[in-house]
């Protein structure tokens, strides 16, 4: 029994040895490690892959526009850019800076903290359809289901198109989809 | 007490190991460490890429397949002479004509040997060539689209296998006729083969900006098998050198009458003096008719043209053009090292390998050292143009290649084992085995004046249990080695798709910036092709129906249509509006005696439907293009054939 322990103790102090002997060792850094698999970078994924000569996304659409730099920042913070540039189809409503700028002061610096990442995350896939309608054709619809799996209402008024209360101002095919510019930041229905 | 002796014993040994275990480092391990370092060797980890890209010829698949290396991963298959319901690929009507040749619509081939353009001896990554074996073709495979672009049928040859290798900067791209036939083809006893057939060999020139190939000229030889080839480099550029075997002119059981001369010969020919002399006026013009057949990447369709005309030219008309140097034992392979100062000839049944040296071959020529001729054709004398032997101790050598730094690497398909050796000195330097019966070997730029000698991959004829069994067809194996030290380090094994036959590989850097992600709308000049989904139309030419479909996620374009009746013939010509990178469509339509298409991005592509019941039939997107994918269908209202309705067609009504 006391060997045996005395054998366990021994293989401890081996293995450490073996750690320390190792350190620095750079093959030693790369052993696989049955549980941890790879790791993957925030920066991984479609939305940063170099592409000259595809037609813009949806991101890459909204990322040159003037007026949706406070929406850009906002998808950045939510960790957001590989869905925008997803397969989709995607419809998003891309409001303006004005729309953001019309919330109560402080709204817009709340939700970009990282504390209040995952409420950001929900009122952006608010703003997300998976579909890809012009806005003649959305007049067909009376509700649209969105990403974050509530639904917005449609309204038709004239020969405007109000998705949750927000009007569509123009619209700007992408290769996945495409962006209603919208006036107003749309806010999920509390449940 | 004495257990724990023992006990300490193992920990001081264990010891003693972590020490040599952490001093190993530097990629030389010989001890049990080696596995796990051929493993990180060959490891590209998620989201890494392969350092070169590797194309295996797909044998009797008639396909092209593409790998990375080191990892063994299979990128891609490229349909060549084979159709490919995958994509399309020789069902769709815009790729038809790729296949077309003298003896009609020829759904098949067995492609050979893949080589990469060069420019100056060096790989520039603009095209690949690959041969059809069976029914004489040579085609050329674009590697910015990874497409069939062109494929031209060869004349007055038969089993069309020492081809398809191009002169150092791609002037000519060149086949070989492994069986000699009358020529022009006849009726004639076959018993009168010696002396009557003749071996066909076929230099298609290469136009510089496309790649355009056009038959120069062949040189009609005697009728001997013509087996492989390469061309001069550097100081012997400007020649081309084929192995023969069957000198003995045999038309039976060749097994027996084709080894009956010690020694065949690998043919030298001076195609610079044989271009100057067809340049002046000389040679033949004689019937033919063959097939060539181009594909229009901005019309997104082939269109084949038949021939009747090829120039051919008597090798004894051009003197000085071509000298038979003796090579013992029916040699396959017939490699010239980077420097195109060593041919080097496989004789497949010897031990031993026979490298002839071109100065010296230059010399015998100048000082006349003939040994009788064949057919008018000077035999130069065996001793004037040796350079070496190499003894190897293997037994059935088959193919060489290089790896840049003096050393040459030889398959040998009896012993199973690839010998590196020396250049120079003949010397073996190290062997390692194969797993089983490997063929040709690649070297990533290994038949040109550049090697890129880091890793050698060995393609194997025989598999047995070098995988998981999968019935008594398996694919073939490979095995990939390690070849930046002294010795050469076997790393991997990975399945093959159909039959290797020889590759070429090349840096991924060269390859990767051209490789296109999408065709462009506004440069598709498909005469059925529409620039948006607004131009989506049908329109009735009596019997002929055309749909000018539009694909964009998640519908189609017009997706209920009406007034098509049975009798008619049904041409969807299917364009792909998305302008995204790897976001194809397909198009699948329910009876359609054909595949799918699979169209890329901006291209237009046509299936035909001959609609034979009344009734109201689907077709949907074969691609699962997006979440909507599901959604993406249509349907076809199918008439009698005597009914008055009219066309109609729409979407979201």
């Amino acid at each position: 029994m006391k060997a045996i322990k005395l054998s366990n103790i021994s293989s401890v102090l081996l293995a450490g040895l073996l750690m320390l002997g190792c350190k620095g060792d750079p093959k030693e850094a790369t052993t696989p490690d049955a549980s941890a698999g790879i790791e993957v970078s925030k920066e991984q994924g479609q939305a940063f892959i170099e592409d000259d000569g595809s037609a813009p996304n949806i991101l890459n659409v909204a990322v040159k526009s003037p007026d949706h730099t406070t929406l850009v920042a906002a998808v950045q913070a939510a960790d957001l850019e590989n869905a925008l540039v997803n397969a989709g189809p995607l419809m998003v409503f891309a409001p303006t800076n004005a729309a953001f700028d019309a919330l109560p002061a402080g709204t817009v610096e709340d939700l970009l903290k990282p504390e209040n990442k995952d409420a950001l995350a929900n009122i952006l896939k608010f703003h997300v359809t998976p579909g890809n309608y012009d806005k003649e054709f959305l007049k067909k619809f009376k509700k649209l289901g969105q990403a974050n799996d509530q639904s917005v209402p449609i309204e038709v008024r004239g020969d405007d198109v109000y998705v949750g209360g927000a009007k569509i101002i123009a619209s700007v095919p992408a290769s996945n989809g495409i962006i209603h510019v919208v006036d107003k930041v749309m806010l999920p229905p509390q449940e | 007490m004495k257990r724990l002796t023992l006990q300490i014993g193992i920990a001081l040994s264990g010891i003693a190991l972590l020490f040599s275990g952490c001093n190993q480092g530097g990629g030389s391990a010989t001890n049990g460490a080696l596995s796990s370092s051929a493993a990180e060797k060959v490891y590209v980890a998620p989201g890494e890429q392969d350092a070169y890209y590797a194309f295996l010829s797909g044998g009797y698949s008639g396909n092209l397949t593409v790998y990375g290396l080191p990892s063994g991963r299979m990128f891609k298959e490229i349909p060549v002479f084979s159709q490919f319901p995958t994509s399309g690929y020789g069902y769709s009507e815009e790729t038809k004509p790729l296949l077309n040749t003298s003896h009609g619509f020829i759904p098949w081939d067995d492609l050979h040997h893949p080589d990469i353009s060069q420019t100056n001896g060096e790989l520039d990554g603009r095209w690949i060539f690959v041969n059809g074996n069976n029914t004489p073709r040579i085609a050329r495979v674009s590697l910015s689209t990874f497409e069939t672009e062109e494929i031209i049928e060869v004349p007055n040859s038969a089993g069309n296998h020492s081809s398809s290798f191009i002169t150092e900067n791609t002037e000519y791209v060149v086949a070989g006729t492994r069986f000699s036939v009358p020529v022009p083809q006849r009726d004639m006893p076959i018993s009168e083969y010696k002396g009557n057939f003749k071996g066909a060999l076929t230099f298609i020139a290469v136009e510089p900006e496309h790649g355009h190939m056009d038959i120069k000229f062949q040189v009609i030889m005697p009728g001997f098998n013509y087996d492989l080839s390469h061309p001069g480099r550097g100081k012997s550029h400007g020649w081309f050198f084929f192995s023969t075997y069957n000198t003995e002119e045999a038309s039976t059981l060749l097994e027996v009458n084709a080894s009956q001369n010690d020694k065949d010969f690998i043919a030298a020919i001076n195609w610079q003096k044989i271009e100057e002399y067809v340049n002046n006026g000389g040679g033949t013009k004689v019937p033919a008719n063959y097939a060539h057949n181009i594909y229009d990447e901005s019309r997104h369709m082939a269109t084949s043209t038949m021939k009747n005309e090829v120039l051919t030219v008597d090798p004894t008309d051009v003197p000085g053009a071509v000298y038979l140097l003796p090579t013992p034992k029916s040699p396959h392979g017939c490699d010239v090292d980077p420097s195109g100062q060593y041919i080097i000839g496989s004789g497949k049944l010897s031990a031993d390998i026979t490298v002839h040296s071109f100065d010296k071959m230059l010399a015998a020529i100048e000082g006349k050292q003939f040994d009788g001729e064949a057919y008018g054709i000077p035999i130069l004398k065996f001793d004037e143009v040796l350079a070496g032997v190499v003894k190897s101790g293997g037994l059935g050598p088959l193919h060489t290649e290089f790896d840049g730094n003096g050393n040459a690497y030889t398959t040998f398909f009896i012993s199973s084992e690839v010998v590196k050796w020396q250049l120079g000195t003949w010397e073996v330097i190290d062997r390692k085995p194969t797993f089983y019966s490997v063929g040709h070997l690649m070297i990533p730029g290994g038949n040109s004046r550049k090697p890129f000698g880091k890793y050698v991959v060995a393609m194997n004829k025989i598999t047995k249990d070098r995988y998981l069994p999968t019935g008594p067809e398996m694919e073939h194996s490979a095995q990939i080695y390690d070849i930046s030290g002294e010795k050469m380090e076997l790393l991997y094994d990975f399945p093959t798709h159909g039959e290797p036959h020889y590759a070429a590989g090349c840096p991924a850097e060269l390859l990767k910036p051209n490789s296109k992600k999408i065709y462009r709308l506004d440069e598709n000049n498909h005469p059925y092709g529409i620039k948006s989904p607004a131009e989506a139309r049908v329109e009735r030419d009596g019997k002929d129906v055309h749909i000018y479909l539009s694909t964009i996620r998640s519908h189609f374009t017009p997706d209920n249509i009406e007034g098509v009746k049975v009798g008619d013939r049904v041409y969807f010509h299917v364009t792909n509006h998305e302008q995204d990178f790897d976001v194809p469509h397909g198009f699948a339509h329910i009876g359609a005696n054909t595949s799918e298409i699979l169209v890329m991005p901006g291209q237009t592509k046509t299936i035909v439907w001959e609609p034979k019941q009344v009734g109201v039939w689907p077709f949907y997107c074969t691609d699962f293009c997006s979440a909507l994918h599901q959604e993406m269908q249509g349907y076809i209202r199918v008439s009698p054939a005597g009914s008055n309705m009219e066309l109609a067609w729409s979407m979201g009504e």
